[in-house]
């Protein structure tokens, strides 16, 4: 949670000298969200196979790029110490050395020697990653790219939901792994959950076909990292891996169609008498749009506009008077409603658990 | 050193210099077989986009179905080429009323030839309603064979120009390298109508 | 300025002085000779570095912590996207060329290029993409609203770059301002291609040219073959959002990414064509300051003609995130090590050109041994990023960002300046100061490393690229403000040079016609040349003429 009612990088003007403060602001917040359940990302601390195996190809790679830099590097300090120039080195030229056909050769082969280990290692991972097909345990999950927010569909599950990516756990290692089916509604866009798998496109046109294999229960957090407009930086992701029964109640809960609280009639009336009808799906009411994140279970999510800020009523009412305000470019107009419809609104939409 | 034994520094495209026993080819050959190059290169992509969304159309029109092979149109471009080598040979030995003869004809049967381009798109445009903006197949066509006809325009202006100093009586035969080098960009120009001919006429349809 | 147009007598001096400003003006706008042009094309690039660099600096300063609101996500994309396309192709391009302009009719004793009038119309084209490319800011809404400079990053993937995307004009800016300097550097490599094949001066064969000359023959052969696809691309592009055409149109059936194996198969081998000409600034630089000629003449020029081949194979390692499939994928691993091999070579011919020499640390040794360190490391990041699967974690992460800076400003830029702080000599008659220019050094390697080596664990830890602001929870902060700490020191050190430029203009001490003694032909003919390059074209017997004059017991020739 980025600390108290802090702002997503909304439009205002703000001098240099105050960036030194703010530095010190932000690392406290930082501090404080380490308090949090969510795992800092980092492509060394992975929590799923296909990351695990990254690494340790990672290890051969940094190995040998670390070895020759040693060699190399070192062989220039010692030539820079060894033959420098001192006082009176004007003068003579020292013994000029045309080449030689052994050395030139020798130091031909050894890098290609290093190259063929190196290619026939990675490919055998390439192919490693790219061959494995789902297992009968296997979870199929379709995900729709959008600017600037994740459509997340379990066709099995009958499950529609967004931003947020609820996995079961898959361990022993590779017993219920899931296979993500990537497209996208415009332009392109790259799913990257750095802890949990590398990174792949979603591109309009084309589907792709990710899987991931959690073997860490936990929260973990991600973004889009294929530059896609204004609000690529906002388009973040997360990821709550559940053990099996967790996974379960949490699938139940979502399948079920939208609350229907007696309290919160009016304000749903006011919900599917406007605009918001157009964009958004609520199941089980006139709402299906599908232009928008769909909000039958708005509230079981912990962030909304995609990852920007985080989930309450409050912050809920300020987006839906203006989002602009809070994720500068998103493509949700604001509303324009008046005191009374917003308050409704946002009373009922609090009740979409 | 001698000054008068400096190389002039700016000379004609035809000064070859020698450097031990080699002869060094003339600038304005290389320049303009580097040129072809550069443009080989930029049509090559454009053939590569017309093969790679060969019958990826959505909607019609397709190929076989509005094409037809445009066999008038190439014999002109192609004997264009054989004119113009006659001209550059004309020029050469100092023939220069049948150099000029010679590069009229090219010019004319280049004309001729976008003529039978035009009256090709005319009838896919009102009568077939294929448009650039149609479809992938009409897209990739009128790109590709709009290119190729730019630089059949090109080359006409050049050779037109050309004609205009050889009917006032201005050409030497000491420029007939020159002539020569723009033929060569004519006949690269009848080498990209092969290729074209071949992926959208035969291969495409 | 008139000291960069050659010797003058008393007379002519006088008479000089008292030339109106727009006289001069008109001389240099009308000029097509190419050592002034070469002068233009290398001010114009560093004019343009710094505005690409004052981008950068804002960049920066968004970046320095987290949800910082100092400039909008709208602003922050159009920044991006003009500091990287203002680098590749205002900057590092017009460098690289200008250099080649000035130097490759001196380096093989001509008077000139072949086409001097095509060259001058290269250069112009080059000023008017730029300046059409920069006109876009204030085209558009206006300067307050960052009008409409363009804003789908320098690579304008489809389909944002397509009209439904991309609204307005910024995109057309980058596409034709992009078009018209393309054209310009086409002319220019045709132009080089020509002079290299067929005016070398009596005696020098392929085999005895200097290995810029082979460095800048090789990166013209290179653009001829894929500048043109970039045009193409373009072309399309312009067709798609005036025409309605469906090239990139995903709606119509089209390929998203067609437009990226096309940006690409130009894009890859475009950052040879960036670095290579640096090559050649180092192998004339390390022999002289090593005094040893360099080791291996014939291999290196071997393995820069095959990186030219060999680079132009490797271009989808951009897109091994776009799902190829494993088998391409694994192709262009292969295909992008083995392009590595030639690259790693040649450090190895300069290591060996330094052993056994007598050092000498002056400030364009000093740029050329930092080069030697940054690009050893450029290259292994390089090795890490060909590994498919470990590029599925870091590609699109601020590890790629600090690899290419480690290629172009820890490799390309240090070059340059090596490249500068060696010919201003030859240029302007005077020679630089070498204690601005170890100031500048240090300041620059302090604070280009404190930067970019930090970026490589930023993206370690998950920061993806082109990104105007982070949440605070990802752990980024401290490392994102240590790397814009970099930044004023690197401000610094080009201050530095700017100053050093414009006191050594007046005051540097004269140079004379080799300060460094050197071997190649350029220095032996007065500093600056005269208009006309050589009294008499000269006759070459070796890879080093002036070598051989200096030691006439020891030529080279036999040696060869």
């Amino acid at each position: 949670m980025s600390g108290k009612g802090r702002q997503w990088g909304c439009r205002r003007s703000r001098r240099l000298g105050r960036i030194l403060p703010s530095v010190a602001g932000s690392w406290f917040a930082a501090a404080a969200s380490a308090r949090e359940a969510v795992e800092q990302p980092n492509i060394f601390f992975p929590a799923s196979t296909p990351a695990y195996a990254i690494r340790e190809l990672s290890w051969l790679v940094l190995g040998i790029t670390g070895a020759i830099f040693v060699v190399v590097a070192g062989l220039l300090v010692y030539i820079l110490v060894r033959f420098r120039g001192g006082a009176g080195s004007e003068g003579t030229d020292p013994p000029q050395i045309y080449g030689s056909q052994r050395i030139e050769l020798a130091w031909t082969l050894v890098p290609l020697l290093i190259v063929v280990v190196l290619f026939l290692t990675t490919a055998r991972y390439l192919f490693a990653i790219e061959l494995t097909r789902p297992t009968a345990g296997a979870l199929e999950v379709t995900m729709v790219g959008h600017q600037w927010w994740w459509e997340i569909r379990y066709p099995a599950l009958g499950i529609v939901t967004a931003n947020e990516l609820h996995l079961p756990l898959s361990l022993p290692e590779g017993t219920s792994p899931t296979f993500i089916t990537l497209q996208s509604a415009d332009v392109i866009h790259s799913f990257w959950v750095p802890q949990l798998a590398g990174k792949l496109d979603l591109i309009p046109n084309k589907t792709n076909r990710l899987w991931l294999d959690p073997r860490r229960p936990g929260t973990y957090v991600g973004q889009c990292a294929q530059f896609c407009g204004v609000q690529h930086a906002g388009m973040l992701l997360r990821v709550v891996v559940h053990p099996k029964p967790e996974f379960d109640a949490w699938a139940a809960a979502q399948r079920s169609p939208a609350a229907d609280e007696p309290s919160a009639h009016l304000g749903r009336q006011v919900f599917e008498s406007v605009a918001c009808v157009s964009c958004h799906t609520v199941r089980g009411t006139r709402a299906n749009g599908l232009f928008g994140p769909d909000l039958t279970h708005l509230m079981s999510r912990t962030t909304i506009g995609s990852g920007v800020i985080d989930n309450t009523p409050e912050h809920l009412r300020a987006w839906i008077d203006d989002p602009n305000h809070l994720k500068p470019g998103v493509l949700m107009p604001a509303m324009a409603l008046s005191r009374e419809d917003l308050d409704q609104v946002v009373a009922y939409l609090a009740t979409l658990r | 050193m001698d000054p008068t034994s400096e190389e002039p520094a700016m000379s004609v495209a035809s000064t070859t210099r020698e450097i031990g026993d080699e002869a060094l080819p003339s600038r304005g050959k290389v320049g303009v077989i580097a040129l072809i190059a550069c443009e080989s290169s930029l049509l090559a992509v454009f053939v590569v986009a017309y093969l790679f969304y060969l019958g990826k159309s959505l909607s019609g029109p397709y190929p076989k179905d509005v094409l037809d092979f445009p066999l008038l149109g190439t014999i002109f471009l192609f004997t264009s080429s054989v004119t113009v080598v006659f001209a550059v040979r004309a020029l050469r030995r100092g023939a220069s009323s049948a150099g000029a003869g010679w590069l009229a004809a090219t010019v004319l049967l280049g004309v001729g030839f976008l003529s039978r381009t035009a009256r090709e798109w005319q009838r896919l445009i009102f009568h077939d309603g294929l448009t650039i903006s149609t479809n992938l197949f009409g897209t990739t066509f009128y790109s590709l064979v709009g290119l190729h006809a730019g630089h059949v325009v090109v080359g006409l202006l050049m050779l037109t120009v050309i004609l205009g100093c050889a009917v006032r009586g201005a050409l030497r035969p000491s420029h007939a390298e020159r002539v020569e080098l723009v033929s060569w960009y004519w006949h690269f120009v009848d080498v990209v109508w092969f290729v074209v001919l071949t992926v959208v006429y035969v291969v495409g349809r | 300025m008139s000291a960069i147009t050659g010797p003058l007598s008393e007379g002519e001096a006088a008479a000089d002085a008292q030339r109106p400003w727009t006289s001069t003006l008109h001389e240099w706008a009308m000029t097509v000779d190419h050592k002034r042009l070469g002068i233009m094309y290398v001010l114009g690039g560093l004019v343009f570095f710094v505005v690409a660099g004052s981008e950068a600096t804002l960049i920066r300063l968004q970046l320095i912590h987290s949800n910082n609101t100092l400039i909008s996500p709208q602003l922050f994309n159009r920044l991006l996207t003009m500091h990287g396309t203002t680098m590749v192709f205002f900057v590092g391009i017009p460098i690289v060329f200008g250099f080649a302009n000035y130097l490759v009719p001196l380096m093989i004793g001509a008077r000139d290029l072949a086409f001097p009038r095509l060259n001058a119309f290269g250069f112009w084209l080059f000023l008017f993409g730029g300046l059409l490319l920069y006109f876009s800011f204030i085209a558009g809404d206006g300067l307050a609203g960052a009008g409409s400079a363009p804003d789908v990053g320098w690579f304008a993937y489809s389909p944002l770059a397509g009209r439904a995307f991309s609204r307005g004009h910024s995109t057309d800016f980058w596409t034709v301002g992009l078009l018209i300097a393309g054209i310009g550097t086409n002319a220019t490599a045709i132009n080089l291609v020509a002079s290299v094949f067929t005016m070398r001066c009596p005696g020098m064969t392929l085999g005895r040219m200097p290995l810029f000359v082979w460095m800048m023959l090789v990166v013209s052969g290179m653009t001829l073959i894929i500048l043109p696809p970039l045009t193409a691309a373009q072309i399309m592009l312009l067709f798609d959002r005036f025409l309605g055409s469906h090239f990139f149109d995903t709606q119509a059936g089209g390929s998203a990414l067609l437009w990226q194996h096309f940006f690409w198969f130009f894009g890859h081998p475009e950052v040879y064509v960036l670095m290579v000409p640096g090559f050649g600034y180092v192998s004339e630089i390390i022999p002289v300051f090593s005094r040893k000629v360099i080791f291996g003449y014939a291999m290196v020029a071997a393995a820069s003609v095959s990186i030219g081949f060999v680079a132009l194979t490797t271009w989808a390692h951009h897109m091994f995130t776009v799902g190829l499939g494993a088998a391409p994928n694994a192709l262009f691993v292969a295909s992008t090590m083995l392009v590595g091999v030639p690259t790693g070579i040649k450090i190895f011919n300069w290591l060996a050109t330094i052993y056994g020499g007598r050092i000498r640390f002056q400030v364009p040794m000093l740029f050329c041994l930092a080069f030697l360190f940054q690009f050893l490391c450029a290259g292994l990041t390089g090795i890490m990023l060909s590994v498919a699967p470990f590029d599925y974690q870091l590609h699109d992460s601020y590890f790629v960002v600090a690899h290419f800076h480690f290629v172009l400003i820890g490799g390309l830029l240090f070059t340059i300046f090596a490249a500068i702080y060696y010919w201003f000599p030859k240029v302007t008659g005077r020679m630089l100061s070498e204690r601005l220019g170890r100031w500048h050094f240090w300041l620059l390697v302090l604070g280009f490393n404190l930067t970019f080596v930090t970026l490589h664990f930023v993206g370690f830890a998950g920061m993806p690229r082109r990104i105007y602001t982070y949440p605070a929870d990802r752990g980024w902060d401290l490392l994102n403000t240590v790397a814009t700490l970099g930044v004023p020191l690197q401000i610094a050190a080009v201050l530095c040079f700017v100053v050093n430029v414009v006191v050594s203009l007046r005051r540097g001490a004269v140079a004379g016609n080799d300060p460094w003694d050197a071997w190649t032909l350029e220095w032996g003919t007065t500093s600056p040349p005269p208009a006309y390059n050589f009294e008499s074209i000269p006759i070459v017997h070796s890879r080093r003429p002036l070598w051989d004059l200096k030691h006439p017991e020891d030529p080279d020739g036999p040696h060869e």
